[in-house]
């Protein structure tokens, strides 16, 4: 099983390590005995570094968002570990459990149904304030004004309802609802895949910004090569449930070791490449 | 020549619930030959859903007010009746659903959900129909059609939906065929599978194809012309290549990420890699 | 199967539950089958209490229940306190009766609840369909004594239907063809009243389902590929709007079980309903209590036959 890049051996240990994990979803038909174990997947250990992001890339199905949820303490997994600076989630109480949770937050890929649809912007961004009990009303509102101009969200649209902005847009709404309770990793599951071109590059750059200010950590899942190359330090690609390879970023684009990986790529290819080929 | 479809200063306006009006589509013209793919790329927002919309007359008077002309084989479109426009819905113009879990029904046999668009326009017997359908579902790559046939949606991958959701636009031998996001819901394998396949066809059965996708490398793999939409209007038409190596409008320069950086240029050239 | 063993054993428990249930309420109203003839002063005291003894009802609440339970497993079911028989035979011809009326009823209002929904939705907003709204709400509206009294008062001014009964004097005497023509026009009332009581919820849920499936991204695929709107109505929205729809048959046998009650006492149709308000008004303990088990085995055997029909009918159930 694969150790992770050898070049990346922070003295300070990792964010997040996740070993040996994990998912079964086990399905009974109703009216009969038969019972079906489906493996979402299994075996997977990662590490990620505070500062760093860690891509994980593979064809589209159950496996990689599992594995988001589940190290997102959305769902437990069946087997294996999740230490969180150096802490094992896996055996705290409720009331431990929901101050981890303020360290690690998600976010998803339809942002018009991640969000409240009768909530305005403001207190949607607030909310997670509200809900952990911190500071008056005002001053979340402060906050969450704060926290809009921070992700390039004009202040005077506080009161708008989600579905009077634009998927990227919404999709800033949910980076900085995320934000609110100052994480330390943000995982970002298919977050880019419902937006164009254009909002894609411009949601990398503020990510790309927060991480260089914050020394955010971001977990991306995506099943977009070309997205994930620009942003990620390290990779992890994801084959029926099992990783496959980890490496960083550079390394594997540049001499990817399993088949897969390289199938991935050779479909992942520039306009350049194409042009060049349909012109022969 | 004659051009398949000739769109002259087309017009869509919807109602809105407060009665105010909301142009989607202002003033367009384009044009696409026989065995053409001409592309269309634009924000979300910016009107290439409502022109897809209306070129398969799916607007009712009620949501929409459409203007202009929209010639298709010479017969103008906005003055057929309901009826004349459904004959033309799926056999003469065609559509390639987005999210192909959601545009199949999900308590019917795929084959039967094939056989139903050819029954709506032939007169055949339902065996008949049945059977043509196993035939447009092998005609999409699909080695195992018996087991595909009499699946449900449910139990089939994105990748394999979307050829199925293909195979029914394909069934009744279209002229043109609109392409609405054909790839976008696949991961990056089943993305190019759909797009060699859609090449392939495009090639052999000389159909046209409106290929509506917000990806350069999409349009890079079929369109031959692009035309490029902001807020409702055309800013730019022209070769794909033209547009590619000398975009004038930044819109055009924005949808096909000509400022990317070197960086992923570089690591994206494959063809030192096996 | 084990899903169905788990239900059956679920549903036993919940009879059981339901059958203390029934025997507890009765006890909180004060006096029993025997007060009104203790008010006598013809009857001495000792003659009641004699009574009381015989029929065990001097005894405690438990083991008067235990009593009860093994009658039941003898398959009497007790003893009718009014009637002096066993319970059982006595129910099962008012069950067969009522089974009779509420049956037809519910075949009827859903034969007619289907078509008018599917078409109010296909239309919907236009005229036709808002003048379906106004004719359900204006039902709606009618209290349901109101429209069975409006009937009883039809079928004596008109004399076109008999004013009540199941069956006219000399039935017996008639031939095969007679007795179902007889019995056909007596049921005529009873079924009309229940059928326009239940009909307007049912319309407006095949409505609402409908409504909601053809909004489906799926229809409207169906649509572009020029599919005609009939088609798509039947081959499409329907099957996926049955869905809900076969869950609320289950519902619906419970709302017509509810309303036969009324519509038997007015319409004197002799099914479970008058006797059960017989027994409660004369406190006759184990009537009450098996009437009550009645209703509620039909309850639960119609939510099973739901559940099975919906496992056979949707493929997303049956997990592959």
């Amino acid at each position: 099983m694969n150790s992770g890049p050898q070049s990346n051996c922070n003295p300070c240990g990792p964010l997040l390590r996740v070993s040996g994990l994990g998912k079964e979803y086990v399905l009974r038909r109703p009216f009969s005995r038969k019972k079906v174990a489906v493996s979402a997947f299994q075996d997977v250990s990662l590490a990620i570094f505070p500062g760093k992001t860690l891509a994980v890339v593979g064809e589209s199905g159950a496996g990689k968002s599992s594995l988001a949820r589940c190290i997102a303490l959305l769902e437990r997994p069946t087997t294996g570990g999740i230490e969180l600076a150096g802490q094992n989630l896996l055996t705290l109480s409720e009331k431990e459990l929901s101050r981890a949770r303020r360290k690690v937050q998600m976010i998803f890929q339809d942002s018009a149904s991640a969000l409240n649809p009768r909530l305005t912007a403001n207190e949607i961004i607030a909310e997670p304030l509200l809900i952990q009990g911190e500071g008056t009303k005002s001053q979340r509102r402060e906050r969450a004004l704060q926290l809009m101009e921070q992700v390039g969200l004009n202040r005077a649209s506080e009161r708008k309802r989600p579905l009077e902005f634009s998927g990227g847009q919404r999709q800033r709404i949910a980076i900085a609802r995320a934000l609110a309770l100052g994480p330390q990793l943000l995982i970002l599951d298919e977050a880019l895949s419902n937006l164009d071109a254009a909002n894609q590059e411009l949601i990398l750059k503020l990510l790309a910004e927060l991480q260089a200010a914050q020394a955010l950590s971001f977990l991306h899942i995506s099943h977009d090569l070309r997205a994930v190359s620009e942003f990620a330090d390290e990779v992890a690609v994801m084959y029926q449930g099992r990783i496959v390879e980890w490496r960083s970023a550079r390394d594997l684009f540049a001499s990817p070791e399993h088949s897969y990986t390289r199938e991935l790529l050779a479909s992942a290819r520039s306009v350049d490449s194409i042009l060049l080929e349909r012109s022969a | 020549m004659q051009p398949l479809i000739s769109v002259n200063n087309l017009s869509v306006t919807y109602r809105r619930a407060d009665a105010s009006q909301h142009h989607a589509v202002h003033n367009v013209n384009f044009e696409i030959g026989e065995g053409e793919v001409l592309g269309l790329m634009g924000e979300s927002g910016c009107g290439k859903t409502s022109i897809a919309l209306a070129l398969l007359g799916l607007l009712s008077p009620e949501q929409a007010h459409v203007s202009g002309s929209i010639e298709f084989r010479g017969e103008e479109l906005l003055s057929k009746d309901r009826r004349a426009l459904r004959a033309i819905r799926g056999a003469g113009i065609s559509l390639v659903f987005q999210e192909p879990q959601l545009a199949l029904s999900p308590v019917m046999k795929i084959r039967d959900q094939v056989a139903e668009v050819i029954r709506a326009h032939n007169d055949r017997k339902w065996d008949c129909c049945r059977a043509d359908a196993e035939l447009a579902l092998a005609r999409v790559g699909f080695a195992d059609v018996r087991r595909i046939s009499s699946a449900y949606p449910h139990q089939l991958s994105g990748g394999q939906l979307q050829r199925v959701v293909l195979a029914q636009a394909l069934a009744c031998n279209p002229a043109l065929l609109i392409a609405d996001e054909p790839a976008a819901s696949l991961d990056a394998r089943s993305q190019s599978e759909i797009l060699a396949l859609l090449r392939e066809l495009q090639r052999e059965l000389r159909i046209s194809i409106l290929l509506i996708s917000h990806t350069p490398e999409v349009q890079a793999s079929l369109a031959d012309r692009l035309m490029v939409m902001e807020h409702g209007r055309i800013v730019e038409q022209g070769s794909f290549e033209q547009l590619y190596r000398n975009p004038v409008h930044a819109c055009t320069r924005a949808m096909l990420r000509t400022t990317a950086p070197a960086r992923v240029a570089e690591e994206m050239d494959f063809e030192t890699v096996t | 199967m084990r899903y169905l063993t788990r239900r059956l054993v679920h549903s036993t428990l919940l009879l059981f539950a339901v059958s203390i249930f029934a025997f507890g309420i009765l006890q909180l109203a004060p006096g029993d089958f025997f007060t009104p003839i203790s008010l006598n002063p013809q009857i001495s005291a000792h003659t009641v209490a004699a009574l009381r003894s015989q029929y065990g009802l001097d005894q405690s609440f438990p083991i008067r229940y235990e009593h009860w339970l093994q009658s039941v497993f003898r398959g009497d079911f007790g003893i009718s306190f009014a009637y002096g028989t066993p319970v059982a035979p006595l129910l099962a011809v008012r069950a067969r009766n009522t089974l009779l009326l509420t049956g037809t009823s519910l075949l009827v209002a859903w034969l007619l609840a289907i078509p008018f929904g599917i078409w109010s939705a296909a239309h919907r907003g236009k005229w036709a369909d808002r003048a379906g709204g106004i004719l359900t709400s204006s039902l709606l509206t009618v209290p349901d004594l109101v429209l069975f009294l409006a009937l009883l008062l039809m079928a004596v001014r008109t004399g076109w239907f008999p004013t009540g009964g199941m069956t006219s004097a000399g039935f017996d005497d008639l031939a095969i063809g007679g007795k179902l023509d007889d019995l056909a026009l007596h049921l005529v009332l009873p079924c009309l009243g229940l059928v326009l009581t239940t009909l307007p919820p049912l319309v407006r849920h095949v409505r609402s389902a409908m409504i909601e499936v053809l909004e489906a991204p799926f229809v409207r695929a169906a649509r572009a590929h020029g599919i005609s709107e009939r088609r798509v109505l039947l081959r499409y929205a329907l099957p996926v709007a049955a869905n809900p729809l076969i869950t609320l048959f289950g519902y619906s046998l419970a709302a017509m079980l509810s309303a036969s009650l009324l519509v038997e006492m007015v319409l004197s149709w002799p099914g479970v309903g008058p006797l059960l308000v017989e027994a409660i008004l004369a406190k006759d303990v184990y009537v009450v209590v098996g009437a009550v088990m009645l209703s509620s085995v039909f309850l639960v055997a119609g939510n099973l036959v739901a559940d099975a029909v919906l496992f056979a009918t949707d493929p997303r159930i049956r997990m592959d």
